[in-house]
């Protein structure tokens, strides 16, 4: 028998039985475009952590408060309590180390801010003058906070964006005296619309001197010191230099943790990357389902035809070929299973991002590949089993079956 | 040169714990170009007899020769071929794929023998206008009545020009005008050579064939063709 002949056979006999067949190649279908969405969330995961923690800054040192039992990163470290103080002049000794361009700060809290007959509460952080440049933030008006050699902490503020339209509205806010606690402060400047980074918005931030916001919140420690390495290669003797100095300050102590974005940013690679490998498990074992379906068509289409096979043999078919005729259907709904799950699959990934613009919600290639071919496979794997039945069929009792 | 031989062939069924003698050393010749009519009580082993020629079956003993060559030791494969070049088959039920037209069903021996599609269209055409099927070539079975049905059988039984056509009761689900038709053309295709073995229980059909055989549990119990 032609190839081109078996194929139009196979398919005359998968279309002889539409419902059924629909079902099939949905069922494979809903298997491939498990695949395709399950990694697509997976992966835009990854690339929406890694987006989040590159607009952080670059080359940058982190140094929290509270020592972490394994050396490398983890992400309790995130969350540790503070056995010793990190002082505003811990962090401005850092700047003495060689490598380090920049640092800044950080105390973070909540606030009032109260103004022009508008009070709402918003996110508040203690820190310097660096700190924009550091976060690679933009100012929309006015300057940073002014630099503060001294550390009393002078009475200004940087507003988000979101905070100034809601007080001030279309009116220029500069040079205007709000309200934050029970502090009267100059507003100086105001950032630029859109600023992201470690899962929050800069727009509803108020940025004021460490002094300051050490006063409000009564407290002496800082909540991380920022540190901007010169480059990317000056970054782990930066950590190591950093860790040092501080243990030094310490007593000797070492009670502050260090880490470095790069760590960071691999360790959730890695991890994102393993669960994008889970969750593909997961489909494909919806894909062998999709194949027991398959196997479980194809038997009920074997017995359905059953004289049918006996015609074929009493006209001089040879076992291979009724073999592979069968072979043929089960492979041919499996690729259009497949080819559909694709579709259904990319458009469901589409969709994805056209209601969530900020997640990247793209497939990987070797997911798509594997779950496409792994849908063929298993098709043809679970298609043998009925093939060989019906080449193996006695033509006689065949033929009598009606 | 006889087309059939058939030498001490017996085929016992097992059923459970009793045998069947379906057929007990049945030894036949059959020439080129006959026209024999196997006729019998019900399960007296016409069908089991007939499968054997068409290669359908094994007998448990005995040798088969078609054209000269014992077929019996055949591998399955070769059994294939043999079926596909030398045998054409007519089924009482018709045995029609429901889901292909016409065309394609006469087409299909031809089809699974792997004939260019060039000179299948010209086989399948020529075999349409021979059994005046050519309105219905686009028709499916369950469009066509049974005379219709059994015509495409019999076109589908000769596009592959074969020896012998074996026919199992081929009137049996056909009233009477239609079954003659139906048998007229197979008589036809016998005059131009072709050997036919017809299986039936109408007594009057059996007798227009030019030899009869009579079977009675698994044994031919009357030849025409033998003396006495
Ligand atoms: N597959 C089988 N298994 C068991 N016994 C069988 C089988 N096929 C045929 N037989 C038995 O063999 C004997 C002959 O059967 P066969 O079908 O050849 O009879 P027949 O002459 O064609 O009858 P009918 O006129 O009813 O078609 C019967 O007793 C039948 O029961
Ligand atoms: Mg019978």
């Amino acid at each position: 028998m032609r190839l081109i002949d078996s194929l139009r056979f196979a398919r005359a006999a998968a279309f002889g039985t539409p419902l059924r067949t629909t079902l099939l190649i949905l069922s494979m279908a809903i298997g491939v475009a498990a695949v395709v969405m399950l990694t697509a969330l997976g992966d835009g995961a990854r690339r929406f952590v890694m987006g989040e923690f590159s607009a952080i800054g670059s080359n940058l040192v982190i140094v929290l408060p509270g020592r972490s039992e394994t050396r490398g990163f983890n992400p309790a470290n995130l969350v540790t309590s503070t056995p010793r103080d990190l002082t505003v002049e811990d962090a401005a000794v850092l700047l003495r180390v060689p490598g380090v361009v920049r640092i800044a700060p950080l105390i973070i809290g909540t606030s009032e801010i109260n103004a022009s007959g508008h009070l709402r509460e918003a996110m508040l952080v203690g820190t310097n003058t660096d700190f924009i440049a550091v976060r690679h933030l933009k100012l929309a008006l006015g300057r940073p906070l002014a630099r503060d050699e001294l550390g009393h902490g002078s009475a200004e503020v940087v507003l988000g964006a979101l905070i100034r339209e809601e007080i001030f509205g279309s009116e220029s806010p500069l040079g205007k005296t709000v309200r934050i606690g029970d502090r009267r402060l100059r507003v100086v400047g105001v950032l630029a619309a859109g600023g992201q980074g470690m899962g929050m918005t800069t727009d509803e931030l108020l940025i004021v001197p460490v002094a300051t916001a050490q006063a409000m919140f009564n407290t002496n420690t800082l909540f991380r010191i920022l540190i901007e390495a010169r480059s990317r290669e000056q970054i782990g003797q930066v950590k190591t230099r950093v860790l040092k100095m501080i243990t030094q300050r310490h007593d000797g102590e070492e009670d502050v943790t260090v880490i470095t974005q790069d760590a960071v940013l691999q360790t959730f690679d890695k991890i994102l990357r393993v669960l994008t490998l889970g969750v593909f498990g997961i489909a494909v074992i919806s894909l062998a389902v999709a194949g027991i379906l398959v196997m479980n068509v194809m038997l009920v289409s074997v017995t359905q035809r059953t004289s049918e096979i006996g015609l074929l043999k009493a006209l001089g078919a040879r076992a291979a070929t009724i073999r592979n005729t069968f072979l043929l259907e089960a492979g041919l709904l499996s690729l259009l299973g497949a080819c559909a799950g694709l579709g259904f699959g990319h458009l469901g990934a589409a969709l994805l991002r056209h209601f969530y613009p900020s997640f990247p919600a793209y497939p990987p290639d070797w997911a798509v590949l594997a779950g496409f071919v792994t849908a063929l496979a298993t098709g043809l794997v679970f298609g043998v089993m009925p093939a060989n039945r019906a080449a193996r069929m006695d033509a006689v009792q065949a033929l009598s079956n009606r | 040169m006889s087309l059939i031989e058939l030498a001490d062939i017996a085929r016992t069924f097992q059923l459970g714990d009793s045998t069947v003698q379906a057929l007990r050393s049945i030894s036949l010749n059959i020439a080129t170009g006959e026209y024999v009519a196997i006729m019998g009580p019900s399960g007296s082993g016409k069908s089991t007899l007939l499968n054997l020629l068409g290669l359908l079956d094994r007998p448990d003993a005995g040798t088969y020769r078609l054209e000269g060559r014992d077929v019996t030791t055949l591998s399955p494969e070769e059994q294939a071929r043999v079926r596909s070049e030398r045998i054409g088959f007519v089924f009482q039920s018709f045995h029609l794929v429901p889901r292909l037209t016409a065309h394609d069903n006469i087409e299909l021996p031809m089809v699974l023998a792997g004939i260019a599609p060039v000179e299948r269209k010209r086989r399948v055409q020529q075999a349409l206008e021979e059994y005046g099927l050519t309105e219905r070539a686009r028709h499916r079975p369950d469009q066509l009545s049974g005379g219709q049905r059994q015509r495409v059988a019999i076109a589908r039984a000769t596009v592959m020009h074969p020896a012998v056509i074996l026919a199992d009761e081929p009137t049996g689900n056909l009233d009477r005008t239609t079954g003659e038709e139906v048998v007229r053309l197979l008589e036809g295709l016998n005059a131009e050579g072709v050997t036919l073995v017809m299986v039936t229980h109408d007594q009057v059909l059996g007798g227009r064939a030019r030899r009869q055989l009579s079977m009675e549990d698994g044994a031919i119990v009357h030849d025409s063709a033998l003396p006495g």
